[in-house]
């Protein structure tokens, strides 16, 4: 079986990181498994983690009163999930449910939010890959609002 | 068995003048023999020629100008199989007088038909090749001839992948094509949808985030994009951040078609006439008017 280290470094995200960092982070990491249908994390639950997709399918998930469930984006094998762990009040702001079974590598976000405030390097290297993240996000979101293929497209 | 390039070539025509026998500003009547609802508000129409049973030869990318008598005239893609040329299909989107009124049209109704005009995919430029082909919308519609013909030569081509975004589950058009090319193995089918209740089990976001998630070689692959402008505009550039060249990329641009045949000037794109000199144009030739706000 693989080193978390050796599984982290593959990944794009820590493209460029410092063995160091990456040995470090390693010992914040674990294994998580979650079946179809289970929750990662539910909207207001404290954001102590985050998530590299290892296997499986996530939706982030919005209820909608009279609409009900809304699916806002699917993420698969190789993405990130979760940056609210690293911005106060560390609360999710949607649910996250596994829509097959779905293998990810957890981060504590609370170990590594400590690390960051003593390793300015660490916090540095760490908020440019997530701000990374983070505009393509907005940038996706901003496409779907554009409503492409309404009636004016 | 392996398709030869040159068979390939014998069966489309290869200059889009020379299928028009006729008159091209003279409709010719076409009968209606089914109108196939899609989504809410597209439906497929099925014609043959009304005076003849002579086939319809056209170019996968290829559009025609249907004309409802009394109402208008709509330039339409053409979405149906080049290789079954007896029948006209045609999928349109009710959205002004003209295609609502197509909407209407029974069993047996005549429309005028002139036809077919433009440029097409390049699908015999793309043999050896891998093809990346992306759709948004309706935008699919166009792009299915090329599809059938591609997958009827499947030995003459690379890896082939269909990325397609659609607005919501309900606008998804062609699913059961989708279902049927998403169960073969030898392509690659990912189709998204911008938004989605909780019961959607397939992709939820833009289609151009499909496209990191691809595999192909993009130093060997030819690109058709057809969708929104504004789609296609960001297709590009999450295409070009793959490492895919500009020559390597093709879209289909739409304007206001009215004569089809490069005189009347109303498809007028910079130098370009979208009715002849497109609409399918490689990306190089229009770059540097793509995104133009005022053209």
């Amino acid at each position: 079986m693989e080193n978390l280290d050796v599984v982290l470094k593959k990944h794009p995200f820590f493209e460029g990181m410092s063995e160091e960092h990456i040995r470090f982070i390693a010992g914040c990491a674990a294994n998580e498994v979650y079946k179809n249908g289970d929750y990662l994390f539910r909207d207001g639950e404290s954001a102590d983690k985050f998530y590299f997709i290892r296997h499986g399918h996530v939706a982030l998930e919005l209820h909608a009163p009279e609409r009900g469930v809304l699916t806002i984006q699917t993420l698969g094998e190789g993405d990130v999930l979760g940056w609210s762990w690293l911005i106060p009040p560390y609360k999710w702001h949607f649910d996250a449910r596994a829509m097959t079974l779905t293998r990810v590598l957890a981060l504590d976000g609370k170990c590594l939010r400590k690390k960051c405030e003593t390793d300015y390097q660490l916090g540095y290297e760490l908020m440019k890959r997530i701000a990374h993240i983070m505009e393509e996000r907005l940038h996706a979101t901003r496409l779907q609002l554009l409503d492409m293929y309404g009636v004016h497209a | 068995m392996e398709t030869l390039v040159s068979d390939v070539k014998q069966e489309l025509p290869t200059d889009s003048m020379a299928v028009l026998t006729a008159d091209p500003m003279i409709p010719e009547p076409f009968r209606v023999v089914q109108r196939k609802p899609e989504t809410e508000d597209t439906f497929t129409l099925v014609l043959e020629r009304a005076q003849s049973d002579r086939p319809f030869e056209f170019q996968p990318g290829q559009f025609n100008m249907l004309y409802v008598f009394g109402v208008g005239e709509v330039p339409i893609s053409i979405s149906g199989d080049p290789a079954q040329p007896q029948r006209l299909v045609h999928t349109i989107r009710a959205v002004g007088t003209v295609t609502r009124a197509m909407q209407k049209l029974r069993k047996g109704a005549i429309v005028g038909v002139r036809g077919p005009f433009g440029r097409g995919w390049p699908v015999l430029e793309a043999q050896q090749q891998d093809v990346v082909i992306v759709a948004g919308g309706i935008g699919l519609a166009p792009l299915r001839p090329a599809l059938y013909h591609i997958l009827r030569h499947r030995d003459a081509y690379g890896r082939v992948v269909l990325l397609y975004g659609a607005r919501t589950p309900e606008d998804i058009l062609y699913i059961k094509e989708l279902e049927k090319w998403r169960g073969r193995f030898d392509m690659e089918v990912k189709v998204t949808v911008d938004r989605a209740l909780g019961d959607w089990h397939g992709h939820v976001g833009v289609v151009t985030q499909l496209i990191p998630k691809t595999s192909f070689d993009p130093q060997n692959a030819i690109a058709m994009i057809c969708g929104p402008e504004i789609m296609m505009r960001f297709t590009i550039y999450e295409l070009q951040r793959s490492g895919m060249p500009n020559d390597r990329i093709y879209v289909s641009m739409e304007r206001n078609m009215k004569c089809a045949i490069g005189f009347c000037g109303h498809c007028q794109y910079g130098p370009k006439f979208i009715c002849k000199d497109g609409p399918v144009f490689r990306y190089t030739e229009i770059e540097n008017l793509f995104g133009i706000r005022e053209i």
